[in-house]
């Protein structure tokens, strides 16, 4: 059960009415900052250097000249209103600071005022703004109030995507030395053991022998998952949550058990041991490049001709959108299969050509709903056309299991709202945030449970899956409410002999 | 008179060289600033004839803005609509002999400036009146709205209302354009109305390439809405990745 808190659940809505704005109801330090040895650990200064004005107004015009996204955004804004009632975390909490616009204007009003005529000229009439120290404060703290789920650019006229904008600002803030604890300690671990937990070579080898002895109890099935094994065929790079947090494992479980039936050899990698990439929260393309790299050496070291990605919202943003661009070309893996796959990709494959047996009845306890993840939603594709994103995880429930009700019409597909802990988000000092912002998807869950009888909601996201255990329970559901989709098809596989 | 019209002729001359430069050097900027991450707003196109028409519904439909919010649509679309065939109908007096078109569209355009207006009107409405964009808007927001307002007004003016010795206008353009308005045959007539639609129409010409009215080729800059969905297929690299790739790669061994 939730835990009591220094701060109220939002109600229900009766219906989905705008909220009336309370500014600076959010108004606060931010998140926890980052420590000295981390921020150095990616390359930063190590706390707010003495001519942060002169730096960030630099770096400012250096990604300017480097991003043609934050140039036009930061200029064609009308002001016209599309996006104010859009974001979960204006929905939740009723900051105006947290309409995507306003949010925008935060670093629009520094823009103009050293970046443009007018607000050189006339900063009042334009609201361009000084560069001052609650400014930079505003910055720390509001620019952690978005998690880059796009959903505002999917309602702007001109495409304007908050998420580079936060990016941006989060880059400069890491630039004068005022990074986020979170993300920069998480990247940090990366760089010295491979993965977010922190889990080394040794305890990985042994959690995973523990899931094979598990399934070997379950099943009575030798279903293997092999690790840094040279010469499989796949290397599978799957968040680290997977390998014990629940219900991520079950999915991982599943994946195992998938493997284990298409009969194809694979492994996972100590070395790249994390699918995260918090570079892409941060906005730091260097940092993203260097944790990206780990995965083509992994899958050098290995000779495996295939790379799929496990279940993970933002890592397959990275890496359907951008690892080519990071660390390819991929010209060493089999060009015949997607470079790089995702496991639903994969399993739908299989469960097309009717190479996996399922019985759906094994999972007729639980009625399923299914959350589209911000960053496969609207940042990424799976299979060969458009909003195939949408299609393959809900096709793979539906091989699943034989209950399965969409969320209304406006929380799905391109349009699904954020679980509240994405872009970097997911930390215990931001819970009231990640408890506020989860409200619109908490009113389309409750839809769904009192018109279906759902019970359960599948993810395929290791952040989403992590933000619903926490907060589900303050809005009166469970926290087992949420599952793996693999843990679906792991519970309706049916193991059939296929030698001989 | 002639003081008038050597100053709105200079005017005209000083505010097209801003309005063009401004707009060819912004656009230039933004062609040539890199977009070193694919980043469209999914579901996007696959193909690059795809891209074209997802970009076509945007600029003439205002298809993202009509899933937003239906009021800021209307009032958006009927404004944009409107101003463009008034500004077609405006090639009348630019030209001689009139383009058939033009002359076609003559009656359309003389009452879309009503259209113009009311869609002006709801969006100064709602930007005074909803308080999420109250919030969000400065006093140029409003300035401009209330410019664009009296272009309409006083053009509506004089087209319906107080009426003005067109032909001469037309004779004072064409030899502003031709550049012979200085030899004192052309003058400019000086009703108010006039006048008041020239300064603003001026001053909007000048504003243009330093404000939010740089929307206009923004949106066909936007890399959420411009990039094909190509990532896993075709490498996509900024020169200045490369150039971090190749120091990368030489420092490191």
């Amino acid at each position: 059960m939730a835990k009591k808190a220094n701060f109220e659940t939002p109600a229900f809505r009766p219906y989905p009415v705008i909220p009336i704005l309370k500014p600076d109801i959010m108004k606060g330090n931010g998140p926890f900052v980052a420590k000295p040895q981390m921020q150095e650990a990616l390359g930063y200064p190590e706390e707010l250097i003495d001519n942060w004005q002169e730096v960030a107004i630099a770096k400012m015009g250096d990604l300017l000249k480097k991003y043609r996204s934050l140039r036009v955004y930061l200029d064609a804004c009308v002001k016209c209103g599309a996006c104010t009632d859009k974001c979960h975390y204006m929905i939740g909490t009723h900051d105006p600071k947290n309409m995507p616009v306003a949010r925008q204007d935060l670093l629009r009003q520094v823009y103009r005022r050293y970046f443009t005529w007018a607000g050189k000229l006339f900063p009042k009439l334009v609201g361009a703004k000084d560069l001052t120290k609650d400014v930079l404060d505003d910055w720390y703290n509001y620019y952690h109030q978005c998690s880059q789920c796009r959903r505002c650019s999917v309602f702007c006229p001109y495409g304007i995507d908050t998420a580079d904008i936060s990016m941006a600002a989060r880059e400069i803030l890491d630039c004068v030395g005022k990074g986020q604890k979170y993300c920069n300690e998480i990247i940090a671990k990366v760089y010295k053991i491979g993965n977010n937990l922190g889990l080394p070579e040794p305890a990985l080898a042994n959690t995973l022998e523990g899931l094979e002895e598990d399934i070997k109890l379950d099943t009575g099935v030798d279903v293997r998952l092999p690790l840094d094994e040279e010469g499989a065929e796949v290397l599978v790079i799957t968040p680290s949550a997977d390998f014990f947090a629940e219900p991520h494992v079950d999915g991982l479980i599943g994946y195992a058990k998938v493997f284990h039936q298409a009969g194809i050899s694979w492994t996972l990698s100590s070395k790249a041991s994390e699918a995260a990439n918090f570079g892409m929260f941060i906005g730091s393309y260097e940092n993203m490049r260097q944790v990206a790299l780990r995965i083509r050496e992994a899958a050098l070291e290995l000779k495996v001709k295939r790379i799929i990605f496990g279940e993970c919202g933002h890592a397959w943003r990275v890496a359907y959108s951008f690892l080519n661009t990071l660390a390819g070309p991929f010209d060493f893996l089999d060009q015949r299969y997607p470079i790089p796959q995702h496991i639903c990709e994969f399993t739908y494959d299989l469960i097309q050509k009717g190479a996996l047996k399922l019985d759906k009845s094994a999972n007729d306890h639980r009625k399923l709903t299914f959350h589209d993840s911000c960053n496969v939603a609207r940042a990424s594709r799976m299979g060969n056309m458009p909003g195939g994103q949408f299609v393959i995880p809900r096709e793979i429930i539906k091989a699943s299991c034989n209950y399965f009700y969409d969320m209304p019409a406006d929380t799905i597909h391109d349009q699904t709202f954020c679980c509240g802990g994405g872009g970097g988000l997911l930390t215990d000092d931001l819970i009231e945030l990640r408890v506020k912002g989860a409200l619109p998807r908490m009113e389309a869950l409750k839809y769904v449970v009192d018109n279906h009888g759902v019970t359960h909601m599948a993810a395929i996201c290791a952040i989403c899956k992590s933000q619903f255990s926490k907060v589900l329970p303050y809005y009166g559901f469970k926290m087992d409410q949420i599952v793996s989709i693999h843990q679906l098809v792991s519970d309706a596989l049916v193991f059939e002999v296929n030698e001989i | 008179m002639e003081f008038w019209t050597a100053f709105y002729a200079v005017s005209f001359y000083f505010a097209i060289v801003i309005l063009v430069g401004g707009l060819a050097s912004k656009i230039y900027q933004y062609a040539m600033t890199p977009a070193p991450l694919k980043v469209p707003t999914m579901p996007a196109p696959l193909t690059t004839g795809g891209v074209v028409v997802r970009i076509l519904f945007e600029v003439i439909l205002f298809k993202s803005l009509f899933r937003s919010n239906k009021w800021i649509w209307l009032f958006g679309i009927v404004f944009h609509g409107a101003l463009w065939l008034v500004l077609f109908r405006h090639l009348r007096y630019f030209t001689e002999p009139v383009w058939t078109l033009v002359v076609l569209a003559q009656p359309f355009g003389k009452y879309a400036s009503f259209a113009m207006l009311f869609g002006l009107i709801g969006l100064l409405i709602r930007r005074m009146m909803v308080e999420r964009i109250r919030y969000i808007s400065s006093p140029s927001d409003y300035l401009m709205l209330i410019l664009l307002l009296v272009i309409g007004g006083s053009g509506t003016m004089i087209t319906f209302v107080t009426h003005t010795d067109i032909v001469q206008f037309k004779a004072f353009m064409l030899s502003v354009m031709y550049l012979n308005v200085f030899n004192g045959q052309h003058l400019l007539p000086t009703d108010g109305f006039l006048l008041l639609h020239l300064t603003s129409v001026i001053l909007l010409m000048i504003i243009f390439p330093l404000s939010k009215l740089l929307h206009a080729p923004g949106v066909f800059f936007s890399p959420s809405r411009n990039q094909v969905d190509n990532s896993r297929e075709k490498r996509h690299l900024a020169t200045w990745a490369k150039e971090l790739e190749a120091s990368s790669a030489s420092s490191s061994h």
